[in-house]
Protein backbone atom coordinates (compact mmCIF):
# COMPACT_ATOMS: atom_id res chain seq x y z
CA UNK A 1 0.00 0.00 0.00
CA UNK A 2 0.99 3.79 -0.76
CA UNK A 3 0.00 6.51 0.91
CA UNK A 4 -1.17 9.35 -0.42
CA UNK A 5 -1.36 12.53 0.96
CA UNK A 6 -5.43 13.05 1.18
CA UNK A 7 -5.67 16.52 -0.77
CA UNK A 8 -3.97 14.25 -3.81
CA UNK A 9 -6.07 11.78 -3.46
CA UNK A 10 -8.82 12.84 -5.48
CA UNK A 11 -6.84 13.87 -8.54
CA UNK A 12 -5.31 10.66 -8.35
CA UNK A 13 -8.46 8.59 -8.51
CA UNK A 14 -9.72 10.82 -10.92
CA UNK A 15 -6.70 10.65 -13.23
CA UNK A 16 -7.05 6.59 -12.69
CA UNK A 17 -10.19 6.45 -13.67
CA UNK A 18 -9.93 9.19 -16.38
CA UNK A 19 -7.00 6.64 -17.99
CA UNK A 20 -7.95 3.37 -16.41
CA UNK A 21 -11.72 2.87 -16.18
CA UNK A 22 -12.42 1.51 -19.97
CA UNK A 23 -9.76 -1.16 -19.79
CA UNK A 24 -11.14 -2.12 -16.53
CA UNK A 25 -14.25 -2.40 -17.69
CA UNK A 26 -13.64 -4.31 -20.45
CA UNK A 27 -12.29 -7.19 -17.74
CA UNK A 28 -15.33 -6.74 -15.31
CA UNK A 29 -17.47 -7.54 -18.74
CA UNK A 30 -15.36 -10.85 -19.34
CA UNK A 31 -15.66 -11.95 -15.16
CA UNK A 32 -19.29 -10.86 -15.11
CA UNK A 33 -20.66 -11.53 -18.31
CA UNK A 34 -22.66 -8.83 -19.06
CA UNK A 35 -22.37 -5.13 -19.78
CA UNK A 36 -25.09 -3.58 -17.77
CA UNK A 37 -23.77 -5.34 -14.77
CA UNK A 38 -20.13 -4.88 -15.06
CA UNK A 39 -20.88 -1.18 -15.65
CA UNK A 40 -22.67 -1.22 -12.38
CA UNK A 41 -19.90 -3.00 -11.05
CA UNK A 42 -17.06 -0.33 -12.06
CA UNK A 43 -19.17 2.41 -11.24
CA UNK A 44 -19.47 0.58 -7.16
CA UNK A 45 -15.31 -0.61 -7.35
CA UNK A 46 -14.46 3.41 -8.03
CA UNK A 47 -17.13 4.34 -5.11
CA UNK A 48 -15.33 1.96 -2.60
CA UNK A 49 -12.13 3.27 -3.73
CA UNK A 50 -12.94 6.86 -3.12
CA UNK A 51 -14.41 5.77 0.52
CA UNK A 52 -11.34 3.18 1.70
CA UNK A 53 -7.87 4.19 -0.39
CA UNK A 54 -8.50 8.17 1.55
CA UNK A 55 -7.99 5.66 5.07
CA UNK A 56 -6.30 2.45 3.69
CA UNK A 57 -3.92 3.81 1.22
CA UNK A 58 -3.50 3.22 -2.38
CA UNK A 59 -3.01 -0.17 -3.57
CA UNK A 60 0.24 -1.74 -5.22
CA UNK A 61 -1.80 -2.24 -8.27
CA UNK A 62 -4.80 -0.06 -8.33
CA UNK A 63 -6.63 -1.42 -11.40
CA UNK A 64 -6.31 -5.50 -10.34
CA UNK A 65 -7.97 -3.92 -7.16
CA UNK A 66 -10.74 -2.34 -8.82
CA UNK A 67 -11.51 -5.33 -10.72
CA UNK A 68 -11.41 -7.54 -8.25
CA UNK A 69 -13.76 -5.47 -5.72
CA UNK A 70 -16.22 -4.52 -8.99
CA UNK A 71 -16.29 -8.25 -9.63
CA UNK A 72 -17.27 -9.01 -5.90
CA UNK A 73 -19.78 -6.25 -5.54
CA UNK A 74 -21.68 -7.93 -8.59
CA UNK A 75 -21.34 -11.03 -7.43
CA UNK A 76 -22.88 -9.59 -3.62
CA UNK A 77 -25.50 -8.24 -5.91
CA UNK A 78 -26.14 -11.23 -7.57
CA UNK A 79 -27.29 -13.20 -4.67
CA UNK A 80 -28.85 -10.41 -2.83
CA UNK A 81 -31.34 -10.39 -5.88
CA UNK A 82 -31.97 -13.94 -5.82
CA UNK A 83 -31.88 -14.15 -1.84
CA UNK A 84 -35.15 -15.51 -2.41
CA UNK A 85 -34.29 -18.47 -4.90
CA UNK A 86 -31.95 -21.30 -4.52
CA UNK A 87 -28.82 -19.64 -3.45
CA UNK A 88 -27.14 -22.67 -5.07
CA UNK A 89 -28.31 -21.51 -8.65
CA UNK A 90 -25.67 -19.40 -9.37
CA UNK A 91 -24.61 -19.45 -12.52
CA UNK A 92 -21.02 -20.42 -13.05
CA UNK A 93 -20.04 -17.05 -14.08
CA UNK A 94 -21.12 -15.28 -11.71
CA UNK A 95 -19.43 -17.57 -9.02
CA UNK A 96 -17.24 -20.59 -9.91
CA UNK A 97 -14.33 -19.47 -11.25
CA UNK A 98 -12.36 -17.43 -8.30
CA UNK A 99 -9.34 -15.74 -10.33
CA UNK A 100 -6.50 -14.44 -8.93
CA UNK A 101 -5.84 -10.76 -10.45
CA UNK A 102 -2.04 -11.34 -9.57
CA UNK A 103 -2.28 -13.74 -12.66
CA UNK A 104 -3.68 -12.58 -15.06
CA UNK A 105 -1.70 -11.88 -17.72
CA UNK A 106 -1.24 -8.56 -19.63
CA UNK A 107 -2.33 -10.18 -22.44
CA UNK A 108 -5.25 -11.22 -21.32
CA UNK A 109 -6.21 -7.45 -20.10
CA UNK A 110 -5.37 -6.41 -23.44
CA UNK A 111 -7.45 -9.46 -25.33
CA UNK A 112 -10.46 -7.79 -23.10
CA UNK A 113 -10.25 -4.86 -24.51
CA UNK A 114 -10.18 -5.99 -28.36
CA UNK A 115 -13.02 -8.36 -27.24
CA UNK A 116 -15.24 -5.51 -25.92
CA UNK A 117 -13.90 -3.48 -29.83
CA UNK A 118 -15.04 -6.85 -31.20
CA UNK A 119 -18.58 -6.97 -29.32
CA UNK A 120 -19.14 -3.14 -29.59
CA UNK A 121 -19.15 -3.56 -33.66
CA UNK A 122 -20.33 -7.29 -34.27
CA UNK A 123 -22.13 -7.95 -37.36
CA UNK A 124 -25.31 -8.57 -36.09
CA UNK A 125 -25.83 -4.83 -34.99
CA UNK A 126 -26.83 -2.03 -37.27
CA UNK A 127 -24.38 0.70 -38.08
CA UNK A 128 -26.13 3.01 -35.89
CA UNK A 129 -26.10 0.76 -32.77
CA UNK A 130 -22.58 -0.32 -33.44
CA UNK A 131 -21.08 3.17 -33.49
CA UNK A 132 -22.90 4.51 -30.42
CA UNK A 133 -22.16 1.32 -28.53
CA UNK A 134 -18.24 1.64 -29.36
CA UNK A 135 -18.20 5.42 -28.63
CA UNK A 136 -20.14 4.71 -25.28
CA UNK A 137 -18.26 1.50 -24.23
CA UNK A 138 -15.08 1.82 -25.54
CA UNK A 139 -14.43 5.88 -25.81
CA UNK A 140 -16.85 6.57 -22.60
CA UNK A 141 -18.62 9.75 -24.47
CA UNK A 142 -21.83 10.12 -22.28
CA UNK A 143 -25.24 9.44 -24.44
CA UNK A 144 -25.68 13.42 -24.77
CA UNK A 145 -22.49 13.61 -26.10
CA UNK A 146 -22.99 11.43 -29.01
CA UNK A 147 -26.65 12.59 -29.13
CA UNK A 148 -24.84 16.02 -29.72
CA UNK A 149 -22.27 15.11 -32.44
CA UNK A 150 -24.91 12.65 -34.46
CA UNK A 151 -27.45 15.48 -34.35
CA UNK A 152 -30.08 12.99 -32.55
CA UNK A 153 -32.35 13.64 -29.91
CA UNK A 154 -30.16 12.45 -26.54
CA UNK A 155 -33.74 9.82 -26.08
CA UNK A 156 -33.09 8.46 -29.33
CA UNK A 157 -29.36 7.84 -28.39
CA UNK A 158 -30.52 6.06 -25.35
CA UNK A 159 -32.76 3.31 -27.01
CA UNK A 160 -29.81 2.69 -29.29
CA UNK A 161 -27.89 1.46 -26.72
CA UNK A 162 -30.55 0.17 -24.56
CA UNK A 163 -31.17 -1.81 -27.65
CA UNK A 164 -28.09 -2.81 -28.92
CA UNK A 165 -27.49 -3.63 -25.15
CA UNK A 166 -30.54 -6.28 -24.74
CA UNK A 167 -29.90 -7.30 -28.69
CA UNK A 168 -26.25 -8.37 -27.10
CA UNK A 169 -27.72 -10.36 -23.94
CA UNK A 170 -30.83 -11.87 -26.57
CA UNK A 171 -28.50 -13.55 -29.40
CA UNK A 172 -25.96 -14.31 -26.76
CA UNK A 173 -22.98 -12.53 -28.99
CA UNK A 174 -19.57 -14.30 -27.43
CA UNK A 175 -17.43 -12.04 -25.43
CA UNK A 176 -14.29 -12.77 -27.95
CA UNK A 177 -11.62 -11.84 -30.02
CA UNK A 178 -13.15 -13.80 -33.46
CA UNK A 179 -10.68 -17.11 -34.63
CA UNK A 180 -7.70 -16.40 -36.93
CA UNK A 181 -9.52 -17.09 -40.02
CA UNK A 182 -12.37 -14.50 -38.82
CA UNK A 183 -10.47 -12.24 -38.20
CA UNK A 184 -9.73 -10.06 -41.14
CA UNK A 185 -13.44 -10.00 -41.92
CA UNK A 186 -14.67 -8.84 -38.43
CA UNK A 187 -12.37 -6.32 -38.67
CA UNK A 188 -13.12 -4.56 -41.53
CA UNK A 189 -16.50 -4.22 -39.56
CA UNK A 190 -14.51 -2.34 -36.75
CA UNK A 191 -12.21 -0.53 -39.35
CA UNK A 192 -16.13 0.41 -41.05
CA UNK A 193 -17.03 1.83 -37.66
CA UNK A 194 -14.02 3.81 -36.80
CA UNK A 195 -13.88 5.50 -40.32
CA UNK A 196 -17.81 6.55 -40.13
CA UNK A 197 -17.13 8.32 -36.47
CA UNK A 198 -14.31 9.65 -38.20
CA UNK A 199 -15.75 10.77 -40.82
CA UNK A 200 -18.77 11.70 -39.16
CA UNK A 201 -16.26 14.53 -37.32
CA UNK A 202 -14.50 14.79 -40.80
CA UNK A 203 -17.62 16.27 -43.02
CA UNK A 204 -20.29 16.33 -41.20
CA UNK A 205 -23.40 14.73 -42.85
CA UNK A 206 -25.74 17.66 -42.08
CA UNK A 207 -25.68 21.09 -39.89
CA UNK A 208 -23.70 24.20 -39.82
CA UNK A 209 -20.45 22.74 -38.67
CA UNK A 210 -18.14 21.50 -41.07
CA UNK A 211 -16.09 19.83 -38.97
CA UNK A 212 -17.12 17.99 -35.68
CA UNK A 213 -13.87 17.59 -34.45
CA UNK A 214 -14.28 15.64 -31.27
CA UNK A 215 -15.61 12.89 -33.72
CA UNK A 216 -12.24 12.80 -36.02
CA UNK A 217 -9.96 13.16 -32.26
CA UNK A 218 -12.12 10.46 -31.03
CA UNK A 219 -11.98 8.03 -34.19
CA UNK A 220 -8.03 8.79 -34.26
CA UNK A 221 -7.70 7.24 -30.63
CA UNK A 222 -9.64 4.33 -31.39
CA UNK A 223 -7.37 3.81 -34.26
CA UNK A 224 -4.30 4.08 -31.93
CA UNK A 225 -5.74 1.75 -29.35
CA UNK A 226 -6.81 -0.52 -31.84
CA UNK A 227 -3.17 -0.78 -33.24
CA UNK A 228 -1.66 -0.93 -30.26
CA UNK A 229 -3.60 -4.33 -29.39
CA UNK A 230 -3.09 -5.60 -32.94
CA UNK A 231 0.32 -3.94 -34.02
CA UNK A 232 0.71 -6.75 -37.13
CA UNK A 233 -2.50 -5.81 -39.29
CA UNK A 234 -1.76 -4.01 -42.48
CA UNK A 235 -5.41 -2.51 -42.76
CA UNK A 236 -5.64 -0.54 -39.44
CA UNK A 237 -2.43 1.04 -39.78
CA UNK A 238 -3.69 2.61 -43.26
CA UNK A 239 -7.00 3.36 -41.80
CA UNK A 240 -4.87 5.15 -39.13
CA UNK A 241 -2.47 6.83 -41.68
CA UNK A 242 -5.40 7.81 -43.39
CA UNK A 243 -7.52 9.50 -40.80
CA UNK A 244 -4.41 11.27 -39.57
CA UNK A 245 -3.38 12.46 -43.26
CA UNK A 246 -7.23 13.57 -43.85
CA UNK A 247 -7.14 15.33 -40.42
CA UNK A 248 -4.23 17.42 -41.16
CA UNK A 249 -5.66 19.53 -43.31
CA UNK A 250 -8.16 20.48 -40.74
CA UNK A 251 -6.81 24.13 -40.18
CA UNK A 252 -6.85 25.11 -43.96
CA UNK A 253 -9.92 23.32 -45.36
CA UNK A 254 -12.38 26.37 -44.11
CA UNK A 255 -11.81 30.39 -43.90
CA UNK A 256 -12.63 31.90 -40.54
CA UNK A 257 -16.33 32.18 -41.33
CA UNK A 258 -16.10 28.59 -42.15
CA UNK A 259 -16.77 28.52 -45.52
CA UNK A 260 -15.33 25.51 -48.21
CA UNK A 261 -11.36 26.19 -49.16
CA UNK A 262 -10.81 23.30 -51.96
CA UNK A 263 -7.46 21.24 -51.76
CA UNK A 264 -6.12 23.16 -54.77
CA UNK A 265 -6.38 26.39 -53.02
CA UNK A 266 -5.20 25.27 -49.44
CA UNK A 267 -2.80 27.34 -47.53
CA UNK A 268 -0.05 23.96 -47.28
CA UNK A 269 1.74 26.32 -44.54
CA UNK A 270 -1.09 25.22 -41.96
CA UNK A 271 -0.74 21.81 -42.72
CA UNK A 272 -0.28 19.73 -39.48
CA UNK A 273 3.46 17.87 -40.50
CA UNK A 274 3.50 16.67 -37.12
CA UNK A 275 0.10 14.38 -38.28
CA UNK A 276 1.16 13.94 -41.97
CA UNK A 277 4.62 12.45 -41.16
CA UNK A 278 2.88 9.91 -38.86
CA UNK A 279 0.77 9.71 -41.65
CA UNK A 280 3.64 8.79 -44.38
CA UNK A 281 5.67 6.59 -41.76
CA UNK A 282 2.99 4.14 -41.34
CA UNK A 283 1.26 4.36 -45.00
CA UNK A 284 5.30 3.15 -46.25
CA UNK A 285 4.89 0.41 -43.49
CA UNK A 286 1.40 -0.52 -44.34
CA UNK A 287 2.55 -0.92 -47.79
CA UNK A 288 4.65 -3.51 -46.84
CA UNK A 289 2.78 -6.30 -44.86
CA UNK A 290 0.87 -8.55 -46.61
CA UNK A 291 -2.72 -7.68 -46.26
CA UNK A 292 -2.35 -3.79 -47.25
CA UNK A 293 -6.49 -3.17 -48.93
CA UNK A 294 -8.76 0.18 -49.33
CA UNK A 295 -7.63 2.25 -46.31
CA UNK A 296 -3.78 1.51 -47.04
CA UNK A 297 -3.94 2.74 -50.70
CA UNK A 298 -6.91 5.83 -49.88
CA UNK A 299 -3.74 7.26 -47.32
CA UNK A 300 -1.11 6.20 -49.85
CA UNK A 301 -3.20 8.49 -52.37
CA UNK A 302 -3.77 10.70 -49.30
CA UNK A 303 0.11 10.93 -49.24
CA UNK A 304 0.92 12.13 -52.64
CA UNK A 305 -0.65 14.71 -52.02
CA UNK A 306 0.30 16.40 -49.08
CA UNK A 307 4.17 15.41 -49.96
CA UNK A 308 3.26 17.69 -52.94
CA UNK A 309 4.82 21.22 -53.00
CA UNK A 310 1.16 22.49 -54.06
CA UNK A 311 -2.06 21.63 -56.36
CA UNK A 312 0.24 21.93 -59.79
CA UNK A 313 3.54 19.93 -58.47
CA UNK A 314 1.20 16.97 -57.34
CA UNK A 315 2.21 13.74 -58.89
CA UNK A 316 -1.26 12.70 -60.91
CA UNK A 317 0.25 9.60 -62.89
CA UNK A 318 1.00 7.76 -59.51
CA UNK A 319 -2.58 9.00 -58.16
CA UNK A 320 -3.94 7.44 -61.08
CA UNK A 321 -1.67 4.24 -60.74
CA UNK A 322 -3.48 4.03 -57.20
CA UNK A 323 -7.17 4.60 -57.78
CA UNK A 324 -6.34 1.72 -60.77
CA UNK A 325 -4.81 -0.79 -57.73
CA UNK A 326 -7.95 0.79 -55.55
CA UNK A 327 -10.87 0.05 -58.20
CA UNK A 328 -9.17 -3.40 -59.23
CA UNK A 329 -9.35 -4.77 -55.60
CA UNK A 330 -12.44 -2.91 -54.51
CA UNK A 331 -14.92 -1.63 -57.31
CA UNK A 332 -16.80 1.67 -56.64
CA UNK A 333 -18.19 4.57 -58.54
CA UNK A 334 -17.03 6.49 -55.76
CA UNK A 335 -13.67 5.62 -56.31
CA UNK A 336 -14.24 5.79 -60.11
CA UNK A 337 -15.32 9.65 -59.76
CA UNK A 338 -12.26 10.67 -57.51
CA UNK A 339 -10.28 8.96 -60.23
CA UNK A 340 -11.99 10.90 -62.74
CA UNK A 341 -11.18 13.93 -61.11
CA UNK A 342 -7.18 13.11 -60.86
CA UNK A 343 -7.26 11.90 -65.36
CA UNK A 344 -9.15 15.57 -65.42
CA UNK A 345 -6.54 16.77 -63.89
CA UNK A 346 -3.11 15.05 -65.77
CA UNK A 347 -5.34 14.99 -69.06
CA UNK A 348 -7.68 18.08 -69.13
CA UNK A 349 -11.69 18.12 -67.91
CA UNK A 350 -13.29 16.87 -71.60
CA UNK A 351 -11.97 13.04 -70.59
CA UNK A 352 -12.82 13.91 -66.74
CA UNK A 353 -16.20 14.76 -68.39
CA UNK A 354 -16.26 11.50 -70.45
CA UNK A 355 -15.74 9.38 -67.27
CA UNK A 356 -18.70 11.14 -65.62
CA UNK A 357 -20.86 10.87 -68.38
CA UNK A 358 -20.44 7.01 -68.59
CA UNK A 359 -21.11 6.78 -64.59
CA UNK A 360 -23.98 8.71 -65.40
CA UNK A 361 -25.27 6.34 -68.41
CA UNK A 362 -24.62 3.51 -66.01
CA UNK A 363 -27.50 5.21 -63.74
CA UNK A 364 -24.25 5.70 -60.55
CA UNK A 365 -24.15 8.06 -58.19
CA UNK A 366 -26.93 9.94 -59.43
CA UNK A 367 -27.97 11.11 -55.71
CA UNK A 368 -24.57 12.24 -54.94
CA UNK A 369 -23.82 15.48 -54.92
CA UNK A 370 -20.29 15.47 -55.06
CA UNK A 371 -20.79 13.85 -58.56
CA UNK A 372 -23.11 16.93 -59.81
CA UNK A 373 -20.55 19.51 -58.36
CA UNK A 374 -17.36 17.43 -60.07
CA UNK A 375 -19.37 17.32 -63.21
CA UNK A 376 -20.31 21.18 -63.23
CA UNK A 377 -16.37 22.18 -62.23
CA UNK A 378 -15.48 20.09 -65.71
CA UNK A 379 -17.98 22.65 -67.42
CA UNK A 380 -17.21 25.40 -66.57
CA UNK A 381 -13.84 24.94 -67.26
CA UNK A 382 -14.67 23.71 -70.49
CA UNK A 383 -16.10 26.91 -70.68
CA UNK A 384 -19.70 25.34 -70.83
CA UNK A 385 -21.78 28.02 -69.34
CA UNK A 386 -25.30 26.98 -69.60
CA UNK A 387 -24.36 22.85 -68.82
CA UNK A 388 -22.17 24.34 -65.95
CA UNK A 389 -25.16 26.09 -64.30
CA UNK A 390 -27.51 23.07 -64.61
CA UNK A 391 -25.17 20.54 -62.60
CA UNK A 392 -24.42 23.20 -60.21
CA UNK A 393 -28.16 23.24 -59.59
CA UNK A 394 -28.67 19.55 -59.22
CA UNK A 395 -25.63 20.15 -56.65
CA UNK A 396 -27.20 22.04 -54.34
CA UNK A 397 -30.21 20.19 -54.79
CA UNK A 398 -28.89 16.91 -52.97
CA UNK A 399 -26.95 18.44 -50.41
CA UNK A 400 -27.78 19.24 -47.10
CA UNK A 401 -24.65 20.78 -45.32
CA UNK A 402 -24.17 24.30 -45.09
CA UNK A 403 -20.78 25.46 -45.95
CA UNK A 404 -20.74 23.21 -49.40
CA UNK A 405 -24.05 25.05 -50.30
CA UNK A 406 -22.55 28.14 -49.95
CA UNK A 407 -19.52 27.44 -51.65
CA UNK A 408 -21.76 26.19 -54.75
CA UNK A 409 -23.88 29.48 -54.43
CA UNK A 410 -21.16 31.26 -55.00
CA UNK A 411 -20.11 29.38 -57.75
CA UNK A 412 -23.33 29.22 -59.09
CA UNK A 413 -23.62 33.33 -58.73
CA UNK A 414 -20.24 34.10 -60.34
CA UNK A 415 -21.55 32.06 -63.46
CA UNK A 416 -25.48 33.59 -63.45
CA UNK A 417 -23.68 36.89 -63.86
CA UNK A 418 -21.21 36.11 -66.65
CA UNK B 1 -25.94 15.25 -15.23
CA UNK B 2 -28.85 15.06 -12.56
CA UNK B 3 -32.05 13.20 -13.50
CA UNK B 4 -35.55 13.59 -12.33
CA UNK B 5 -37.36 10.07 -12.14
CA UNK B 6 -40.86 10.22 -11.59
CA UNK B 7 -43.11 7.28 -10.43
CA UNK B 8 -46.29 6.23 -12.09
CA UNK B 9 -48.46 3.39 -11.36
CA UNK B 10 -52.21 2.89 -11.06
CA UNK B 11 -51.95 2.34 -7.10
CA UNK B 12 -49.91 4.45 -4.99
CA UNK B 13 -49.44 3.54 -1.13
CA UNK B 14 -52.62 4.82 0.17
CA UNK B 15 -54.74 2.54 -2.49
CA UNK B 16 -53.16 -0.60 -1.37
CA UNK B 17 -53.56 -3.49 0.71
CA UNK B 18 -51.76 -2.58 4.26
CA UNK B 19 -49.70 -5.70 4.00
CA UNK B 20 -48.77 -5.14 0.23
CA UNK B 21 -47.62 -1.34 1.33
CA UNK B 22 -45.78 -2.42 3.70
CA UNK B 23 -43.65 -4.85 1.33
CA UNK B 24 -43.38 -1.95 -0.81
CA UNK B 25 -42.28 -0.13 1.46
CA UNK B 26 -39.51 -2.18 2.43
CA UNK B 27 -38.57 -2.51 -1.54
CA UNK B 28 -37.41 1.58 -1.28
CA UNK B 29 -35.87 1.18 1.83
CA UNK B 30 -33.49 -0.60 0.09
CA UNK B 31 -33.38 0.69 -3.12
CA UNK B 32 -32.91 4.30 -1.96
CA UNK B 33 -30.42 2.74 0.79
CA UNK B 34 -28.39 1.36 -2.11
CA UNK B 35 -28.32 4.31 -3.94
CA UNK B 36 -27.48 6.51 -1.18
CA UNK B 37 -24.07 3.68 -0.61
CA UNK B 38 -23.63 4.21 -4.82
CA UNK B 39 -23.54 7.94 -4.82
CA UNK B 40 -26.49 8.28 -6.96
CA UNK B 41 -28.46 10.00 -4.72
CA UNK B 42 -29.72 13.41 -4.85
CA UNK B 43 -33.01 13.44 -3.42
CA UNK B 44 -36.47 11.87 -3.23
CA UNK B 45 -40.14 11.75 -1.57
CA UNK B 46 -43.21 10.02 -1.89
CA UNK B 47 -46.26 12.10 -3.15
CA UNK B 48 -49.94 12.07 -1.30
CA UNK B 49 -52.48 10.23 -3.73
CA UNK B 50 -53.53 12.49 -6.62
CA UNK B 51 -57.31 13.59 -4.24
CA UNK B 52 -54.84 15.50 -2.22
CA UNK B 53 -53.78 17.45 -5.62
CA UNK B 54 -55.25 20.92 -6.75
CA UNK B 55 -54.53 22.09 -9.90
CA UNK B 56 -54.11 25.76 -9.92
CA UNK B 57 -54.26 28.17 -13.14
CA UNK B 58 -53.45 32.18 -13.36
CA UNK B 59 -56.15 33.89 -15.96
CA UNK B 60 -56.62 37.45 -15.92
CA UNK B 61 -54.74 37.73 -12.30
CA UNK B 62 -57.92 35.34 -11.44
CA UNK B 63 -56.62 31.87 -9.14
CA UNK B 64 -58.88 29.36 -11.07
CA UNK B 65 -58.28 25.75 -9.35
CA UNK B 66 -59.27 22.41 -9.64
CA UNK B 67 -59.49 19.25 -7.84
CA UNK B 68 -57.42 16.61 -9.12
CA UNK B 69 -53.60 16.62 -10.62
CA UNK B 70 -53.23 18.48 -14.12
CA UNK B 71 -53.43 15.15 -16.34
CA UNK B 72 -55.99 12.33 -15.93
CA UNK B 73 -54.16 9.34 -16.88
CA UNK B 74 -54.93 5.45 -15.05
CA UNK B 75 -51.58 5.86 -13.62
CA UNK B 76 -50.70 8.50 -11.15
CA UNK B 77 -48.09 10.23 -10.30
CA UNK B 78 -46.68 8.68 -7.08
CA UNK B 79 -43.39 9.58 -6.24
CA UNK B 80 -40.04 10.72 -7.31
CA UNK B 81 -36.29 10.39 -7.29
CA UNK B 82 -33.66 12.62 -8.39
CA UNK B 83 -30.45 11.29 -9.09
CA UNK B 84 -26.91 12.09 -10.38
CA UNK B 85 -25.78 9.98 -13.04
CA UNK B 86 -23.17 9.62 -16.03
CA UNK B 87 -25.21 9.53 -18.55
CA UNK B 88 -28.96 8.97 -19.61
CA UNK B 89 -28.31 5.19 -20.50
CA UNK B 90 -26.55 5.15 -16.46
CA UNK B 91 -29.89 7.34 -15.38
CA UNK B 92 -31.89 4.73 -17.14
CA UNK B 93 -30.30 1.46 -15.15
CA UNK B 94 -30.74 3.32 -11.88
CA UNK B 95 -34.37 3.95 -12.46
CA UNK B 96 -35.10 0.34 -13.63
CA UNK B 97 -34.39 -0.74 -10.24
CA UNK B 98 -37.00 1.97 -8.37
CA UNK B 99 -39.54 -0.47 -7.42
CA UNK B 100 -42.57 1.55 -9.01
CA UNK B 101 -40.86 0.34 -12.09
CA UNK B 102 -42.23 -3.17 -11.81
CA UNK B 103 -45.45 -2.07 -10.63
CA UNK B 104 -45.89 1.18 -13.16
CA UNK B 105 -43.83 2.96 -14.77
CA UNK B 106 -40.97 5.61 -14.37
CA UNK B 107 -40.51 8.76 -16.16
CA UNK B 108 -37.11 9.81 -16.30
CA UNK B 109 -36.18 14.05 -17.39
CA UNK B 110 -33.06 15.22 -17.45
CA UNK B 111 -32.52 18.21 -15.19
CA UNK B 112 -31.77 21.59 -16.96
CA UNK B 113 -28.42 22.67 -16.11
CA UNK B 114 -27.99 25.63 -18.97
CA UNK B 115 -26.20 28.86 -18.02
CA UNK B 116 -29.61 30.77 -18.20
CA UNK B 117 -31.41 28.47 -16.33
CA UNK B 118 -29.02 28.21 -13.20
CA UNK B 119 -28.71 31.90 -13.36
CA UNK B 120 -32.48 32.39 -12.75
CA UNK B 121 -33.01 29.64 -10.41
CA UNK B 122 -29.93 31.41 -8.52
CA UNK B 123 -28.77 27.70 -8.87
CA UNK B 124 -25.45 28.70 -10.50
Amino acid sequence: MTQVPEQDFSTALELLYRNENRRVLATLIRLIGDIDQAEEALHDAFQTALEQWPQQGVPDNPCAWLISVGRFKAIDKFRRDKRFDALEEIPEQHGAATVNFDDEHDDNLQDDQLRLIFTCCHPSLSAEAQIALTLREICALTTEEIARAFLIAPKTAAQRIVRAKAKIREARIPYEVPAPGQLAERLNTVLQVIYLVFNEGYSASSGTALTRHDLSTEAIRLGRLLLELLPAQAEIQGLLALMLLQDSRREARTTAEGDLILLAKQDRTLWNRDQINKGVVLVKRALGLPGFGVYTLQAAIAAVHVEAASAEMTDWREIIGLYNILLRIYPSPVIELNRAVAIAMRDGPAIGLELIEALISRGQLTDYHFMYATKADFHRRLGQRNEAIEAYQHALQLTQQEPERRFLQKRLTELQNQ
Amino acid sequence: MKYLCLICAEKVMEQMPQADADKHYEEYREFTSNIRASGHFVDCNRLLPPSAAITIRLRKGKISSTDGPFIETKEQLGGYYVIEARDLNEAIQVAAKIPGAALGCVEIRPIANDPQTLDVLGLS
